[in-house]
């Protein structure tokens, strides 16, 4: 379908695709193989200067909003989800300086971040602290100059690959949610280490390990915004950063059902292309139907976040779950289109069913983002009543 | 460091077709693409203009619609752009497009060195890179798979050989044709289509370039195509029988009225 994007939009769709074609999506079976992080990859993602696309253009980057990065991720996805998010956590990682960091934090990590130079990570979850955030226990303490971590943060993205870590702790545990505050912590920071790389279900390439901070200190000016804010600005974060979830549900839908067409034209059982069957061309119906769906929400609640920064949370929210909801059935009916074959790994379905598991996973469950929508909806109708 | 990058359209190998009354190669409806070999040369330039500083200028001998390509090399990294277009080109060979380069170049005047693709995939013929470079009265190299370094107006590169290469040290300005070992070519950047969007191609004419119109296109063209034909693939042959003395002086026999 044509969503009549401007002719820079296309722009950006028309590079993001070649690098899926020509880069991701020849690699993205050995990469899910041997679970490297794709340092090629993203260096040609830089060159072609997309890490900048949301990033204002006073900080040297290209002043896009939600809806031009979720066009860049769309076409990622659709090559690999595992490259499409280890791109995107960086996006998660600087919007947390972008939304509350002060002049200083943007001018001396945004360019880095734009030009893809640095990458940037979000670091929110540990242990006791997944779906329920006040679960925080990494301390900061202020000791003269500088603020001294101690804590594990668990399953970061790009933990060991970034340079720009944002990270939450809790300043003040007797102020409850006024308590935590979120920083910038650099790599060389002393005091600051990886733990071990996770082994995942999909979306191997990217990288996942815990953050380590024994005694870690670093100086007093990488406070992002002011003390006591962090959940606030880490939920601006997630309700802005959620559609890009969104989105690789949409590429990754597409990707599958690409797969699957392909396939049953050339799959003959019965003396016929399988997609002569009504059984088969259902399917691929179902999925052809909720792809495109799928694509309109998040589309629609992209450019309802660039156009409304203070009502973002219901629209992120409910695109998320219904796109990643649907990557999970697309890709588990691509599956039974290419039915043995596709259960094999010779052919690219069984890892993206294995990838698109995540997506109802990350960046807040998808039982999560209903009880956001479901408040959302509570706070509505008493206002209008 | 001033670097011409010649390029040429032709059409997308994927996609070939012959005219089946003239065996000529059909361009309708197929796809134009850049010279695949033209890619690296442009690559390597912008890659020379990264490290040394400088400007990369494609320019193309072509009709109008070459310009979609010049444009792809600006989204690649190329500065200005410039085609050389006129209707009297038509027909051109390798000897009237040298002349043509030539002139065009020398109206740009200003360069250090020339990149081409070591041929291009429609003619095949390898004749421009050297024949522009005779024109030009500069040092060429062939095949160039590596260029190591350029310092104090002296460029060195390798060049691929059957069984090696040869390090060569090349006082500019030169002409270089280059082969694909040499990169790999970036894919387009956003900013970079941003300004190929944007940016004004120069136009070149027959006039503009002070050309002789004795010596372009068909006119100007030494080759002239008679007939252009698949062979018929025969299989004839013949066992000559016999002692080996008596086999030569057989061959010798036959080998002889071929001379």
């Amino acid at each position: 379908m044509d969503y009549f994007l401007s002719e820079e939009q296309q722009m950006i769709v028309d590079v993001a695709r070649q690098i899926t074609d020509e880069m991701i999506i020849p690699q993205r079976s050995e990469l899910d193989e041997t679970e490297e992080y794709p340092r090629e990859i993203l260096t040609a993602i830089a060159k072609a200067d997309l890490y900048g696309l949301y990033i204002p253009e006073e900080y040297g980057g290209l002043g896009g909003g939600c809806f031009e990065i979720v066009l860049a991720l769309e076409q990622f996805a659709r090559g690999c989800t595992g490259v499409a998010t280890a791109f995107a956590a960086s996006a998660l990682g600087a919007y947390p300086i972008i939304i509350s960091g002060s002049e200083e934090l943007k001018q001396k990590y945004m360019p880095l971040i734009a030009s893809g130079e640095k990458l940037a990570a979000f670091a929110l979850t540990e242990a006791n602290a997944g779906s329920d955030a006040s679960g925080i226990q990494t301390t900061a303490i202020l000791d003269g100059d500088e603020w001294v971590l101690n804590g594990t943060k668990q399953w970061i993205t790009n933990a060991g690959e970034a340079q720009i870590y944002t990270v939450i702790a809790i300043t003040d545990k007797s102020k409850g949610p006024r308590g935590a505050t979120m920083f910038v912590v650099e790599d060389t920071d002393p005091g600051f280490s990886y733990g071990v790389k996770e082994k995942k279900l999909g979306i191997r390439c990217s990288s996942t390990r815990e953050l380590i901070f024994k005694d870690c200190r670093i100086p007093k000016d990488r406070v992002i915004g002011r003390i006591g804010m962090g959940f606030i600005t880490v939920m601006k974060t997630l309700d802005q950063s959620r559609p890009g979830i969104a989105i690789l549900g949409v590429g990754l839908g597409q990707g599958a059902l690409d797969e699957a067409v392909v396939y049953a034209k050339q799959r003959v059982q019965f003396g016929k292309p399988i997609i002569s069957f009504q059984a088969v061309q259902h399917i691929l119906a179902d999925m052809a139907i909720q792809v495109e769906a799928g694509r309109a929400l998040v589309y629609s609640a992209a450019k309802h976040i660039d156009a409304h920064k203070n009502d973002m949370s219901k629209a992120s929210s409910m695109c998320k779950v219904f796109a990643t909801d649907m990557a999970m059935k697309v890709t588990i009916d691509a599956v039974q289109v290419l039915a043995g074959y596709g259960y094999m790994r010779d052919y690219p379905v069984e890892k993206m069913m294995r990838d698109a598991k995540i997506l109802q996973i990350y960046e807040g469950t998808n039982q999560i983002q209903r009880n956001v929508i479901g408040q959302e909806l509570n706070k509505e109708y008493t206002r209008s009543s | 460091m001033k670097i011409i990058v010649c390029v040429k359209q032709v059409p997308d190998a994927k996609d070939v077709r012959l005219d089946p009354k003239t065996n000529t190669l059909s361009r309708e409806g197929v796809q134009a693409i850049m010279n695949p070999y033209d890619r690296h040369a442009l690559e390597a330039a912008v890659r020379l203009k990264e490290q040394h500083g400088g400007t990369v200028t494609v320019l193309s001998m072509g009709p109008p619609q070459a310009e979609e390509m010049l444009r792809e090399a600006v989204s690649c990294g190329a500065d200005e752009a410039v085609l050389v277009s006129d209707r009297t080109f038509a027909g051109a060979d390798t000897w009237a497009t040298t002349y043509t380069l030539a002139m065009a170049i020398k109206k740009i005047d200003d360069f250090d060195l020339i990149l081409c693709g070591k041929q291009a995939i429609d003619g095949d013929t390898a004749q421009v890179g050297p024949g522009l470079a005779e024109r030009l009265d500069i040092p060429f190299v062939a095949y160039v798979r590596k260029i190591t370094d350029c310092t104090n107006n002296i460029i060195r590169a390798e060049r691929l050989m059957d069984d090696g290469y040869d390090l060569l040290e090349v006082p500019l300005p030169a002409l270089f044709t280059v082969v694909k070992e040499l990169n790999e070519p970036r894919i387009p950047s956003l900013k970079g289509k941003m300004r190929a969007k944007k940016i004004e191609i120069t136009r070149l004419t027959a006039v503009d370039i002070e050309a002789n119109p004795e010596l372009l296109g068909l006119k100007g063209s030494t080759t002239q195509v008679v007939k252009v034909f698949s062979p018929e693939m025969k299989g004839a042959r013949a066992m000559l029988a016999g002692t080996v003395d008596e086999q030569v002086a057989k061959l010798y026999e036959k080998l002889l009225p071929l001379l």
